[in-house]
């Protein structure tokens, strides 16, 4: 409720593209169909207790997107630029997972966490890579990472060939589904980890204060004694974990990885997410949770065109249409016209007790 | 020198394999058949994965033979390997071209050299006397295998959720083609028909918007295993069975052996699949075991039933591991 009262309190803020976006997009789909949202309690076919319904649905299936979403607004803030390879290099951290799972004797608990501080470790090196190509070799973000946009995928083959191994363990369907008992799919427990994660991460650090002055200003902040290589390099590192979390998730989901489809095209709509944030896409300014709730309309969009059924080959065309608006909207011009606007009417009604947008 | 060498060493085993051609059918042969390999790369896919290792199987030494191999995705490339192949003097040319043109001259050339060329998997743009066979598969053959089964299933209703391939490439045309015959004739219904562009968790999206929507379906038909395997997590989490004995009959297609796994438990009913396996047609006719009146012989499609299916037919014909 934080955000409605900084809406109605005059000087809207970094979030009301986002929320809008959201509460239009509600709204639409109850006018269309009334129990859109409904929320069935039902046993899935392991005899758990489970909510389903288009609500689930949503929050579920942008998991992958808005773990990943946290992590190129930090990139984003930090560079001025984005991280292009997040697909590939899930999909590495995702045939690592399954590498490592495949060669244990048996799934246990030990070896899941084996498996993924391995696809960790290999997407932070990856991350480390496009980190040291752009904030050492001043490499523009999105050239240094179309590198490994090209190759990802090729080295996720040559991990576990061209077959599509699948992994099945309870452990991994837990991860990927429900944990018995617990009704919320696993999926959307792990982005509210991820996002309390990085609330204490910033609460415990300088991290949000550095990365912002880094992304406004790199020269004046490392006049100002931050290191903004190493701020650069580490937002690109905090991405590869993130990229690992998606990449696990997606894993688990249907416990296969197909190197050629797992989260394909994600870096699009993980842009696209910390773009609907509200995010400044050139560096500086960043709200983490502008592009969590980008992510969600992302998704909710998708599952709306889906319901329709307008079939999925149109569906990127009109989600196309959809974000145009939202961004250009958002655009520092049409809010300011929009402020100046306003600010025209208020001074013609001499009120002054409520300021309206800016 | 090195080159000379070879060369004169392929060209007395030629001409000696020609004189025991006819003494070396059927017996296995005691004298090597050079056959030269172009094809894809085995990373290009899991069919082109099993195809590489099935050649690889039957022309092996033991069998006779002592083959040589090149894999490239790009046309040229593979024109150079065929024309180097032409060079070494092999006696068969097998090929599975990256595009069905430019090849006249090489085979030409092949021709002239007294080898002998056969085309598998995928047709080329030639003159038919060019070459001795082509074995290739009929895409549409293998929806209507899948068509026809379904139909024998005798359901009172058929319900239909259509998860569909890339649009656009072949096996999602062949695949999707005789189902949509059923739709136009009006023996089935179409729940939804929605391509998920061979992802598997798109196409879990798709059957979850189905169930949310409170339709009802009876079928699933997705045309490949990653696809049906996203559909079935979808049903598995709202609770609704499937398979041998279930509510939802679910469909998939290229037989990896995890997918035939899932048969095998009865999780799923029916897995098609678009046959890779064309060099034993290839070796029976280089051997003289069979014989075919026509140029161009279509690959036998395979598709298995749940109720039908053995874990030998897993180790046979199932695709990766």
């Amino acid at each position: 409720m934080k955000t409605n009262k900084k809406l109605f309190a005059g000087g809207l803020g970094q979030l009301t593209i986002p929320v809008i976006a959201i509460v239009l997009l509600v709204i639409f789909n109850l006018i269309r169909d009334p129990g859109f949202f409904g929320i069935a309690v039902m046993h899935n076919n392991d005899g758990n207790i489970v909510l389903t319904g288009n609500l689930i649905s949503i929050i579920n299936g942008a998991s992958e997107l808005a773990v990943l979403a946290m992590g190129m607004t930090l990139v984003t803030a930090a560079c001025g630029g984005q991280d292009i390879s997040v697909g590939a290099a899930a999909a590495i951290a995702g045939s690592v997972l399954v590498k490592v799972l495949k060669s244990a004797s048996a799934i246990n608990g030990g070896t899941v966490i084996l498996a993924f501080c391995s696809a960790c470790i290999v997407a932070m090196i990856f991350g480390a890579f496009n980190g040291v190509l752009v904030a050492v070799f001043k490499i523009q973000p999105m050239i240094a990472t179309l590198i490994l946009y090209t190759c990802g995928r090729s080295i996720a083959y040559w991990i576990n060939g061209g077959a599509t191994p699948t992994v099945s363990s309870p452990i991994i369907n837990a991860i990927g589904s429900f944990i018995p008992g617990i009704p919320i799919p696993t999926p959307v427990l792990i982005v509210a980890l991820m996002a309390i994660l990085f609330k204490l991460l910033f609460h415990f650090t300088s991290l949000e204060l550095f990365t912002q002055s880094v992304g406004v200003n790199g020269s004046a902040a490392r006049l100002n004694g931050i290191n903004s290589t190493f701020i650069k390099l580490l937002s690109f590192i905090i991405l590869g974990v993130c990229v690992s979390v998606a990449g696990t998730i997606g894993v688990s989901r249907l416990g296969l990885i197909n190197h050629e489809t797992l989260l394909l095209d994600v870096e699009m709509d993980t842009i696209l997410a910390v773009a609907i944030g509200g995010n400044n896409l050139g560096g500086g300014k960043f709200k983490i949770s502008g592009s969590i709730i980008g992510a969600y309309v992302i998704q909710m969009l998708t599952i709306t065109l889906y319901a329709m059924k307008v079939s999925s080959t149109d569906v990127k065309a009109y989600k196309a249409i959809v974000i145009i608006l939202l961004v250009v909207i958002g655009s520092p011009v049409v809010k300011q016209r929009f402020g100046k606007l306003v600010e025209k009417l208020m001074s013609n009604k001499k009120t002054v007790s409520v300021k309206g947008a800016e | 020198m090195k080159k000379l060498r070879a060369l004169v060493i392929a060209g007395v085993l030629a001409l000696s394999c020609v004189v025991t051609a006819c003494g070396a059918a059927g017996g296995g042969g005691s004298k090597t058949i050079k056959v030269g390999v172009v094809n894809n790369p085995p990373s290009e896919s899991g069919y082109r994965e099993a195809n590489v290792k099935d050649m690889e199987s039957v022309f092996s030494a033991e069998n006779g033979y002592d083959l040589k191999t090149s894999y490239s995705l790009k046309n040229d490339e593979q024109l150079q390997a065929a024309q180097g192949f032409i060079t070494e003097g092999v006696d068969y040319l097998l090929i599975s071209a990256a595009e069905t043109t430019g090849w006249d001259e090489v085979l030409k050339k092949a021709k002239e050299a007294g080898i002998k060329v056969y085309l598998f998997d995928r047709m080329i743009d030639v003159d038919e006397s060019l070459y001795e066979a082509a074995v290739v598969s009929d895409m549409a053959k293998e929806g209507e295998t899948a068509v026809n089964w379904l139909l024998d299933q005798k359901l009172d209703v058929y319900n239909v959720i259509h998860i569909q391939g890339a649009m656009g490439s072949d096996a999602q045309i062949g695949r999707t083609g005789a189902l949509d015959a059923q739709f136009a004739a009006g023996t089935m219904n179409k729940v939804v028909q929605q391509t998920a562009t061979w992802d598997e968790a798109e196409a879990k999206k798709i059957v979850e918007s189905v169930i949310n929507s409170g339709e009802d379906f009876n079928v699933i038909y997705a045309e490949n295993d990653g696809m049906a395997k996203g559909a079935v997590a979808a049903l598995d989490e709202a609770g609704i069975t499937h398979g041998v004995d279930g509510k939802v009959i679910v469909m998939g297609f290229d037989c990896n052996k995890w997918a035939l796994r899932e048969l095998l438990a009865g999780n799923w009913n029916y897995d098609g699949q678009c046959s890779p396996f064309q060099a034993k047609i290839i070796s029976d006719l280089i051997k003289g075991n069979t014989t075919s009146s026509t140029k161009k012989i279509i690959n036998e499609e395979k598709g298995f039933d749940a109720k039908t299916l053995t874990q030998s037919d897993i180790d046979t014909y199932g695709l990766g591991e």
